[in-house]
């Protein structure tokens, strides 16, 4: 059982269908957020639907850029030698 | 007394045997040891073991409660299938440094007071720097003298600690330091041990040893060190720290820091190292908020973190194992031959991740539900995008290069059975705790009053996640590795001990130019004439005997070279097997 869906998310031939069922999962995420009862709201941004995809969506782009801006501009990435 | 056995004596007194067993009798032995581990901390009871004085001063060898029950139980299990993973290994080195690191690292777990505390917090240093030496090889070796090097400087300093912080109070046994309420702030020594503790517990900037050592550790070995350093360490600060300020922020920069250092990283194992960082900075953030929610959700995400990190660490080890490869630059494709590494490895992936039903969605949550009750907006949004970056790296791109990716056409296997069963058992402990959160919090140190499972709670974690995981894929091209290292705080002692040595050189050098200049104007013309008469003499004899005299510097040259690599870890085992005589010695004169 465990290989198909290891060969689902690898093989080539399933693209497709991974691509679709990817975009129906964040939609339906989306949706049911608009749903689920938000009583215990702490902050404000906790009664805003959607605002966890938001702000995920954006941690990451965040985190790869300025990572990388740090990697390759403030030049912490060195070539493997670097200490030898 | 009668009822309690000590796991720690277990542990570091069961090591002595394994040399001298051999086949299927040390397999049966090497697991037996933890099992009985397990049943012992089962079996205990809260209270004080083994009061003694020791020079004037009063000595706790074991305090029990809950608290170092929390971290013991899941020492105990770690170590069961740390061990098994390790089971295929004929080394008996590394077994008996495994044996004693765990003890070791129970022993700080119950240690009562600071004598005891310190002996066995140096147990592990030495310990668990052979399983970096068992490696062999020039980086490895180099990348164990720098751990070694920086877990003493920090034991000296927490020894120092510890002795001006006795000085001040008059007391060694351990407990709550900090607050500030009431002792009236902290002192010199507690602020000293404190850096002690956070060196171990690898806060930045004292971080560096981790990621520079963990990857260089033989595959076995690094399974066990992703579990006890650190994790010993939020125990101690939990015990003795808890509500201290300045652990929010250095836990909330560290679980940012991990992840940003994890982009740049090449290296699989240095980049599940890093999420170490990361996750023991919510543990630490925990314990600086320090609400009994705060100090129960930093102990339950060790215990968690325990089993995910290792379960990684075992999956990236197998594939290290198989391929012999390291860097995510030459790994790719793997799935069609491991599907079963694959599958266990997202188990642990999506544990760490904190998605709903695994481990981490119930431990990591509480931290951060413990920031959010205490007023902390801009730490739940750290941790928060912290938990994006961890599923970005653990969840998404690690396997996606390793695993996934382009195909390499590595040849690959399976890795060996006893690693399959030891990543399936911290794989269902996973799930089981994630399914069925009620044992651990039952274990927690005080009363739990959180359910993680309600609706918003769940469609939070999933929006952030598969949106995370959105950005992944339309930045891809963005994250592809690159082959570099990155810089962190070891360049201060990597390149200021080269610093060191230059100074060291340069007087040399000139007191060399010195003595030249002396023999070139008075000498010489003496030597001249010296040197004609013996010129003779030289050709007929001596260059014989100086030509033999080098060839057998080079000759002896290569062997002691030979030699050196091998001392070194005989050196590391000699000091363990010493540690393991002074706590023999220890008991005997305790009884």
């Amino acid at each position: 059982m465990i290989k198909p869906i290891v060969h689902f998310f690898g093989d080539e031939q399933y693209a497709r269908p991974r691509r679709r069922l990817f975009y129906v999962v964040l939609v339906l995420i989306v949706v049911a957020d608009f749903l689920v009862s938000r009583e215990h709201a702490e902050y404000l941004w906790d009664s805003l639907p959607g605002w966890s995809a938001l702000y995920g969506f954006v941690s990451c782009v965040l985190l790869i850029f300025v990572s990388k801006f740090l990697g390759h501009r403030v030049r912490l990435m060195r070539r493997e030698d670097y200490y030898d | 007394m009668t009822d309690f056995i000590h796991p720690a004596l277990l542990f570091i007194l069961g090591a002595l045997p394994i040399p001298f067993l051999s086949g299927s009798v040390r397999k049966a032995y090497l697991l037996l040891i933890p099992a009985l581990a397990i049943l012992a901390v089962l079996a205990m009871e809260p209270g004080s073991y083994g009061e003694a004085r020791f020079i004037g001063q009063e000595i706790l060898i074991a305090k029990v409660d809950k608290l170092s029950i929390v971290f013991a139980t899941v020492f105990t299990i770690m170590a069961l299938i740390g061990m098994v993973y390790a089971l295929h290994l004929t080394d008996a080195g590394q077994h008996m440094a495994a044996f004693v690191y765990v003890g070791s690292a129970l022993g700080v777990v119950f240690a009562g007071d600071y004598l005891t505390l310190f002996l066995f917090w140096e147990g592990m240093a030495f310990a668990s720097a052979y399983l970096v030496f068992a490696q062999r090889g020039g980086p490895a070796i180099r990348a164990g003298f720098r751990y070694l090097m920086v877990h003493i400087t920090g034991g000296v300093v927490l020894l120092g600690g510890i002795i001006s912080h006795g000085l001040a109070t008059g007391s060694l046994l351990f407990g709550p330091i900090a607050g500030g309420l009431t002792n009236g702030g902290m002192g010199v020594g507690d602020y000293l041990i404190l850096a002690g503790f956070i060196l171990n517990a690898a806060v930045p900037p004292l971080n560096a040893w981790l990621t520079d050592a963990y990857p260089e550790a033989t595959v076995t070995g690094a399974v066990f060190m992703s579990a006890f350093t650190t994790k010993t360490a939020v125990y101690v600060l939990a015990r003795a720290f808890p509500g201290t300020e300045l652990l929010v922020w250095l836990g909330t920069i560290m679980a940012l820091y991990g992840v940003i250092y994890a982009v740049l990283e090449n290296d699989c194992r240095r980049l599940l190292a890093y999420h170490i960082v990361s996750q023991v900075g919510y543990m630490i953030a925990g314990i600086g908020i320090g609400t009994e929610m705060a100090v129960n959700g930093a102990a339950s995400h060790a215990f968690a973190h325990i089993l995910y990190k290792a379960l990684l660490f075992m999956g990236a080890g197998a594939v290290i194992y198989v391929t012999g490869r390291r860097k995510l630059t030459e790994l790719g494709g793997l799935y069609k031959t491991m599907p079963l590494t694959v599958a266990l490895y997202m188990v642990g992936a999506l544990a760490i991740s904190a998605f709903p039903f695994f481990s981490g969605f119930v431990t990591k949550s509480m931290v951060i539900a413990a920031a959010g009750a205490d007023h902390r907006a801009l730490v739940v949004l750290a941790l928060t995008m912290a938990s994006s970056g961890t599923f970005l790296h653990t969840g998404l791109k690690l396997p996606y290069y390793m695993f996934f990716g382009t195909d390499r056409k590595l040849e690959a296997r399976e890795p060996p059975r006893n690693m399959l069963i030891a990543m399936g058992m911290a794989a269902v402990l996973c799930i089981a705790i994630g399914v069925f959160p009620q044992p651990l919090y039952a274990l927690l140190p005080y009363p739990v009053d959180f359910e993680p499972y309600t609706g918003l709670h769940v469609m939070e974690s999933l929006g952030l996640l598969m949106f995370t995981a959105l950005g992944f894929v339309l930045f891809l091209w963005a994250l592809d590795p690159e082959q570099t290292i990155s810089l962190d705080t070891d360049w201060f002692y990597r390149k200021g001990a080269r610093a060191f040595m230059w100074l060291a050189e340069r007087p040399l050098a000139r007191y060399e130019q010195a003595v030249s200049n002396v023999s070139e104007t008075a000498a010489l013309p003496l030597l001249h004439g010296a040197a004609r008469a013996g010129l003779r003499l030289d050709l007929a004899g001596v260059d014989a005997v100086v030509n033999g005299i080098a060839h057998s510097i080079l000759h002896g040259g290569g062997r002691l070279r030979r030699l050196q690599t091998g001392v070194v870890t005989h050196y590391v085992l000699a000091m363990v097997v010493g540690l393991i005589a002074a706590t023999v010695v220890f008991v005997v004169a305790w009884r």
